[in-house]
């Protein structure tokens, strides 16, 4: 475990008194692993990769007992996912940023870069509107209509709540009241992130091209 | 080093154990009872409100019993019949199984790690609400006349909406959302209490075995519950807003219900077996004054069952038209977790036989666990073979087998588990001899009710018939079993006069009056607000039988502010000191909001739009940090 080397380092070590073990010199938060949050956040990423995994897995089984694919007909129209693709690629850089920033204990590096990822967030939730335009198809029309619909309303959930965190978090760290804890909250909303930028690379090759092979 | 008494341990000084008792209290009065986060206070209510729907529940299954007792009975109609074998299996599953496993360990773990509170105490408490509020609408839903009548499980098409028109089946579904919803972030609380706040040396390998199965009880969930969810929210669209998943004219696949729904339902069946296991330890050890036997064992026991509970869905699909040769995998599989079952009970028995045993009704019940769950067991062995599934799938042989593993697996270890630490929640022992009384009528009642329904099921009776005619020859077995769970009620009647008698005049128990080993039994019953006015330093595996060497307790920590200890997660060396939340209201209130919602998509699909700004902004209060807290806290603040 590397939380108690990084304690010596910083000679904030626990310290053996008589029958007593003192504690008070600790440190009061921590990053990564050795926060609770990190492991909060991680038990919320296991929940939603297993709805994500579980809802592609019923695309497949749908697909495997339908004639043709999309029931439909027509795949969906591939411009507006490639170019949320990329954006949301894209905002892994401000967001390693803002992560770094926060770990640094910098709270003008935290204000800015968290605002740039609030910027880059009204973008991809404007193109994700005009994706579900060129679906070519409605959740009422078929199974192949309303898995497709399931996959991406999933994902947009969690791309609107992501976005509602963020901004709630980016008007405290301006506003205050402000304590370190706040920067290990920033750490792991970044690490949040990554999960609903990486997890919608799988849902994007379903959606989009498990439609046109 | 200096080797001291395991039961003395050092006293905090008056002053500082009053500044503690206030620090980490809720607030006083109807705001303080609504504002309330302390993990015994949340947990206890849990408790209760899972018992509640226990009895519901039970008074139901009555009811079946009485209709079931003689042929052609004209008691209960066809239509509320299939009402209330729905309400009571969905009851007894959702609204009383998992969630009491949940409940008595959201008061226990934080109490046998060494911990002041549990890792997230406003996420426990809103679980606890929502939990709450689930079940209170499925209720009212049912006492409206629109309870669910498509059976626990649901199966499509019978529940989708042209064969069950009216909102029951969308009241059923909701609950599923609200319950799993629930189950989901307790075992996300669980989790991170568990690797995170444990106390300076209780490493994994020296946790009880409680904890041990609450973990991976907890990691089940967090793979299983989401089937459900996600199961019953294409179910309540395919009702509402004309989605197809589970229609065949439009692609849909009534399958695909039954994969999703058993892909979840498999495991549950474990997420309700594996904490009693946990129980069981306990009440092994401490009644046999000895460790148990084989403890590296037991926890590989419990990781294998994990993992091959989640290869056995398909055996509830034996009947459908899958592939012969997957069927086969899954028969394997269901034979081969009997292993793991079998090396805890052999464990269990070493234990006993090797220790001195002092017979209590705890260990009544747990020993009542060992016969009724090899009963439970061995039919579940004949289960697993296809050829004689198909034979007795849909009778009453299933529902004998699923009542002997569920009621002997785990409501049982549950009584036990209530007798053995209610001194520990109240202060005081309930009453020996109305606990036998309520064992034995128990341990009869339950037998008699449940054997007959093997022969009535190889005998041809299907289950969920409202009646049946008397030329069958089912009405004398029927009868037994009905007698049969009227003794079962008496007993559980029994349970509840003794909670109420000793809460009132019970023998005050003490810190320990079992003479038990774990560090739940070392602080006051019931515990002061803040668990431990000391925190341990942790040295063994039954640190109250063990000589303490030196360091044997902590210091430094704050008493003004609720403060925990945050620990490494495999060897818990203490790493830094973390600030709790104060209580709020604010988990209540967004537990309303979210209530809002999810009964207003039953209604109407724009719910999930207009609802989710309350609920937003709920849990943005919820978050919002109090200035004056943080100011104070803020000036002993200390970098990583």
């Amino acid at each position: 475990m590397s939380a108690p080397g990084e304690n010596r380092k910083s000679g904030k070590e626990a310290v053996q008194r008589g029958a007593a073990l003192d504690v008070g010199g600790l440190p009061t938060f921590g990053f990564g692993m050795r926060s609770p949050m990190w492991w909060g956040t991680m038990g919320l990423v296991a929940v939603e990769s297993t709805v994500f995994a579980l809802t592609i897995m019923a695309y497949f089984y749908l697909r495997s007992h339908a004639s043709a694919w999309p029931i439909s007909g027509v795949p969906p129209d591939l411009l507006w996912g490639n170019v949320n693709t990329a954006i949301l690629l894209l905002s892994m850089w401000p967001n390693q940023k803002a992560k770094q920033a926060a770990e640094r204990l910098d709270i003008a590096g935290v204000r800015l870069w968290m605002s740039v990822c609030m910027v880059v967030s009204i973008a991809f939730l404007a193109v994700r509107v005009l994706e579900f335009g060129a679906l070519n198809t409605s959740w009422d029309t078929d199974a192949y209509g309303s898995v497709v619909w399931m996959l991406l309303g999933l994902h947009t959930t969690h791309l609107i709540t992501d976005a509602y965190d963020s901004g709630v978090l980016t008007v405290l760290m301006f506003t205050g009241p402000h304590e370190g804890k706040r920067f290990v909250d920033v750490s792991e909303n970044a690490g949040y992130w990554y999960f609903v930028v990486l997890s919608w690379l799988p849902i994007y090759a379903v959606i989009y091209w498990g439609a046109r092979f | 080093m200096t080797v001291s008494d395991p039961r003395q341990v050092p006293l905090a000084d008056p002053a500082a154990a009053a500044a503690l008792e206030r620090t980490w209290s809720d607030p006083p009065g109807l705001y303080g009872w609504f504002a309330a986060i302390n993990h015994k206070t949340i947990s206890k209510r849990f408790m209760v409100t899972t018992m509640i729907f226990f009895l519901l529940g039970g008074v139901l299954a009555l009811l079946i019993r009485l209709q079931l007792a003689q042929p052609n009975a004209g008691i209960i109609g066809p239509k509320m019949y299939n009402q209330i074998f729905t309400m009571h299996g969905s009851t007894m599953m959702f609204l009383f199984a998992v969630p009491i496993m949940q409940a008595v360990a959201t008061y226990l773990l934080p109490l046998m790690i060494g911990a002041r509170s549990l890792a997230f105490p406003r996420l426990n408490a809103y679980a606890y609400w929502i939990f709450t509020m689930g079940g209170i609408m499925l209720y009212v839903a049912f006492f409206v006349g629109a309870g669910p009548d498509a059976g626990w499980f649901a199966y499509v098409p019978l529940s989708s909406l042209r064969y069950s028109p009216g909102k029951g089946v969308d009241f059923w579904a909701q609950m599923i959302t609200y319950t799993e919803l629930s189950g989901l972030m307790e075992a996300i609380v669980i989790i991170a209490t568990i690797l995170k706040l444990h106390a300076p040396g209780m490493s994994l390998n020296r946790m009880p075995l409680f904890v041990w199965a609450m973990l991976v009880t907890s990691f089940m969930v967090l793979f299983a519950m989401p089937a459900v969810m996600l199961a019953s929210t294409a179910l309540i669209t395919d009702r509402l807003v004309d989605t197809q998943f589970y229609n065949p004219d439009k692609g849909g696949d009534a399958l695909l219900w039954q994969h999703l729904f058993w892909f979840f339902g498999h495991p549950e069946v474990y997420l309700i077996f594996i904490p009693p296991l946990g129980f069981i330890s306990s009440i092994v050890a401490t009644f046999s004054r000895r460790p148990v036997v084989g403890y590296p064992a037991m926890i590989l026991a419990l990781v294998t069952t994990a993992f091959l509970a989640f290869g056995l869905w398909v055996h509830h699909m034996f009947a459908t038209n899958l592939p012969e040769l997957g069927k086969t995998f899954f028969t394997a599989a269901s034979l081969v977790i009997a292993v793991p079952t079998a090396v805890q009970i052999f464990c269990w028995i070493a234990t006993l036989g090797s220790g001195r045993i002092n017979v209590k009704t705890p260990l009544l019940f747990v020993l009542a666990f060992f016969f009724i769950l090899v009963m439970g067991g061995l039919t579940g062995l004949m289960l697993a073979s296809v050829s004689l599934d198909t034979q007795l799938h849909d009778s009453f042989f299933v529902v004998a087998h699923l009542h002997y593993v569920l009621m002997g697996g785990a409501v049982f270890p549950l009584f036990g588990a209530f007798y053995y630490w209610f001194p520990k929640f109240t202060g005081r022992l309930l009453g020996e001899r109305l606990g036998r009384w309520n064992f034995w009528l128990f341990f009869i009642g339950f037998n008699m009710t449940f054997f007959p329904l093997h022969l009535l099921g190889l005998w041809g009776m299907p289950r969920r018939v409202y009646t049946y005619p008397a030329e069958m020859g089912w009405g004398d077995m029927n009868l037994v079993s009905s007698v049969g769970a009227a003794i079962i009620g008496v007993s559980v009647l029994l349970f509840l006069v003794n909670v109420v008698r000793s809460l009132r005049t019970g023998a005050l128990a003490g810190p320990d009056p079992w003479g038990a080993g774990t560090l739940e039994w070392s602080v006051p019953s019931p515990p002061p607000m803040g668990n431990f006015d000391v925190i341990p330093v942790v040295h063994g595996r039954y640190p109250m039988w063990q000589p303490q060497p030196e360091p044997t307790h902590v210091v430094g920590m704050s008493n003004d502010w609720r403060e925990v200890l945050v620990t490494t997660v495999t060897d818990a060396e203490p790493d830094h000191r973390l600030w709790m939340p104060s209580s709020s209201i604010w988990p209540f209130l967004s537990a309303v909001a979210t209530t809002i919602l999810f009964i207003g998509s039953i209604f109407t699909p724009w719910a999930v739009v207009w609802a989710a700004a309350p609920v937003a902004i709920g849990a943005t209060l919820w978050f919002w940090p109090k200035r004056s807290v943080v100011e104070q806290r803020v000036q002993s603040e200390s970098k990583p």
